[in-house]
């Protein structure tokens, strides 16, 4: 039965009342709360609150973006603020129960901070002794569009996200809008493709809006092999709704019948939470058949991937959901002419689309608003390596790197320098330590020789070799090439022959030109972005620390003196 | 206990997914068994009116598809860049040793097997492993070293326990 988007909202604001004289404990148990042991803390908990016999809320909730101080607890008496436990130790679970949850007392000296409430009027009164986490360098820089209820709801519960405003922008497209002003809303908006490419994302959708044909598919990109990237599976984990509206607005504006969201197989959390929102959208009548009683239908479907990076390519992931190997397509055709099935199809990243909902219901100009010039909304930056603060963050466009890395991120981890950034996944290569003060900016980052890609952002300190570092991103690229075309299976195997000489401090001068000759070759005669863009890590540390692979070729030794450690790597490859 | 065959049909017959295609169900497969033994090829190419060295093809070329019943136990260090960055290389080195390996792979009592990962997905809290799936982040090579020892102390008492 097609819902009312009315009696759906209502229903969604009553629960949220029933619930709101209880107290609430929230758990992060994305990955890297999981990594952190949440779940432990999840258990402890819960048998807190049991043998205590105390009457709350626990939800597991997804990623709030402070990754480096997970598990992370945070516990809000009614009407009071989110008091936040960071590196939670679940021997203390009982304690917290005792003493703030029925005894309504936080525990400063555990605490990291407080967030109040949104609605916060003149007479909050902050708790005392703890500070104001929205002053925290990793979210005073933020704005949530995509992450705006990560980590505040629960995210296998549909109704969370309709009190939050959710499906209204499907709902206000089905009933005032047009596909195409749909598209036009998404057009103004600015926005573009946030897996890599940065191509505009209303130019995409109106290659399959303008194909006539009935059967037409949105596929969603959330493989996300990147070392150093979790954004995609952290928005499924944490808010997966988000996506699942964004998915079939793309739908509603290009016509398309169906949408399939695209996982790697293994990765537990994104798949089960996905799954389930898109099985409560079918219960509820926001995905199937008239959807909520228009004359709109469109369903979506969650595909798995075996471990393949370069399923992440378009064409080749259209081949894995087929059931093939993931290997590229020759193109032309065009997936907006021959795509999944031989079906018109567009495909988006995770990031892209889950911005759609907001895009509606806000307006294309709200977005534009934000961002700089024509990178407009924001970055979903994922920070790992040796920084003090590693994390997930949503920051305007046209901040500078170097804020985000020295304020943001609090800096470098020990009191350490800056070596280089590792950045846009294993292709993206690496930027020197000098060139980081530059804006985040599709122009200026591609101008500068840096790749922003999806968002990872790993930073490397002081006692890094850059060769090795350069060698076990090739090592990656060698094993994910899918063996389709032999520039890169063959050019990859070469480079890594090369650099594991160089690292052995056996390379010979020649080599570098070896490299170089190979990477051009690979290049020029390369199937798709995975051998095309082969050479970046090498041709990228080339740039910045030339000294460094001289000192590994003619002076026959290490400047940091740690290539000699044990070297790993799988050992079966596609070959 | 159902017997391989009946597993291996039931598997593939009630994935939930409307798609279903032979990486779906061989997925579906692993899902029940943890590998892909030679019945489950020739049920999938059956079931998908494909040959055989259809199925082998997509088989072979995802890593995550083992081919021999799994380990008893299994852990995975991650060799992403993050990892690679915050020490996975000694990490790797000192499970390893704990693990009497010499190199990625099985132990021959079948009680542990090491594998690397690409990307265990949790790059924030660097270096990670998986222990039977299960992720554990900021690992050093002296925690790892002795989760793997503790695990294989647990695997020997359980042995001397049956016996």
């Amino acid at each position: 039965m097609p819902a009312d988007f009315e009696q759906l909202e209502k229903e969604a604001i009553r629960r949220r009342d029933a619930d709101s004289g209880r107290p609430w404990l929230r758990v992060g148990t994305a990955l890297c709360g999981q990594a952190a042991g949440a779940d432990a803390v999840v258990d402890a908990l819960r048998q807190a609150l049991d043998v205590q016999g105390v009457d709350a809320r626990l939800s597991e909730v997804g990623c709030i973006g402070l990754c480096y101080s997970e598990p992370l607890l945070d516990v809000q008496l009614p009407g009071g603020a989110r008091v936040f436990y960071g590196n939670f130790d679940p021997e203390r679970a009982s304690d917290v129960v005792s003493t703030h949850v029925s005894g309504g007392q936080p525990i400063a000296d555990l605490a990291l901070g407080y967030l109040g409430p949104e609605d916060a009027g003149d007479d909050f009164v902050p708790p005392a002794g703890l500070r104001n986490l929205a002053l925290h360098p990793m979210r005073a820089w933020e704005n949530r569009i995509a992450l705006r209820n990560a980590g505040n709801i629960d995210p296998l519960d549909i109704y969370q996200y309709i009190a939050s405003g959710g499906y209204g922008a499907l709902n206000r497209a089905l009933l005032e809008m047009t596909p195409e002003e749909a598209l036009k809303e998404v057009n103004e908006s600015g926005l573009r493709g946030r897996g890599g490419a940065a191509f505009p994302t209303a130019t995409k959708w109106r290659f399959l809006a303008g194909n006539p044909s009935r059967d037409k598919y949105i596929l969603c990109n959330c493989e996300e092999g990147d070392p150093g990237a979790f954004n995609d599976k952290a928005i499924l984990e944490s808010d997966p709704h988000t996506l699942v509206e964004g998915v079939i607005l793309a739908g509603y504006a290009t016509g398309a019948s169906k949408g399939y969201i695209f996982i790697r197989h293994g990765h537990d959390g994104p798949i089960d939470r996905c799954r389930a929102a898109v099985k409560q959208a079918q219960e509820l009548g926001l995905l199937g058949e008239n959807i909520l009683g228009s004359d709109f239908s469109f369903d979506v479907e969650v595909a798995l991937t075996g471990d393949s990076y370069v399923a992440g390519e378009e064409s080749a992931l259209m081949e894995a959901i087929e059931g093939k190997r993931a290997m590229p397509r020759f193109r032309p055709p065009f997936p907006a002419q021959f795509g999944l099935f031989g079906k018109p199809t567009n495909i988006n990243n995770v990031k892209t689309l889950s911005y759609v909902p907001e895009i509606v219901s806000r307006g294309g100009e709200w977005f534009a608003s934000i961002g700089h010039d024509r990178s407009t909304g924001t970055a979903i930056l994922c920070l790992s390596g040796a920084l003090n603060y590693t994390g997930m963050m949503e920051v305007p466009l046209g901040i500078n790197l170097k804020d985000v890395l020295y304020n943001a991120a609090g800096g470098i981890r020990g009191g350490k320098k800056l070596k280089f950034l590792q950045t846009g996944g294993p292709l993206g290569g690496v930027l020197g330590a000098d060139n980081v003060d530059v804006l985040l900016d599709f122009e200026v980052l591609r101008n500068a020789g840096a790749i922003l890609g999806s968002g990872g952002i790993i930073a490397a300190d002081e006692d890094t070799c850059v060769v090795d570092l350069t060698r076990a991103l090739v090592a990656f690229c060698q094993y994910e090439s899918c063996g389709k075309c032999f520039p890169c299976r063959m050019g990859m195997s070469h480079l890594l022959e090369v650099l594991e000489r160089i690292c052995d401090l056996q390379g010979e001068p020649e080599d570098l030109d070896l490299m170089r000759n190979t990477g051009e070759n690979m290049q020029a005669g390369s199937l798709c972005g995975h051998g095309q863009l082969g050479f970046n890590p090498v041709s990228s540390a080339l740039r910045y620390f030339p000294d460094e692979f001289e000192a590994h070729i003619m002076d026959r030794r290490c400047p940091t003196g740690t290539c000699h450690e044990p070297r790993f790597s799988p050992s079966r490859s596609r070959r | 206990m159902d017997g391989l065959e009946q597993r291996i049909e039931r598997a593939v017959r009630s994935q939930a997914q409307p798609t279903v295609t032979i990486l779906s169900s061989l997925l579906a497969v692993e899902d029940e068994l943890h590998y892909i033994p030679r019945e489950a090829v020739d049920w999938v190419a059956q079931f998908m009116g494909a040959t055989v060295n259809d199925v082998w093809a997509v088989a072979s070329f995802y890593p995550n598809f083992r081919f021999e019943p799994p380990a008893q136990r299994q852990v995975e260090v991650c060799w992403g860049a993050s990892c690679h960055l915050m020490g996975a290389m000694k990490v790797v080195d000192a499970v390893l040793e704990a693990a009497g390996l010499e190199t990625e792979g099985e132990r021959p009592d079948h009680r542990l097997s090491v594998r690397l990962n690409t990307c265990l997905g949790a790059c924030a809290q660097a270096p990670v492993m998986s222990f039977d799936h299960h992720l554990v982040g900021r690992v050093s090579p002296e925690s790892a070293a002795d989760r793997v020892s503790k695990i294989l102390q647990a695997e020997q008492a359980a042995v001397q326990a049956h016996t």
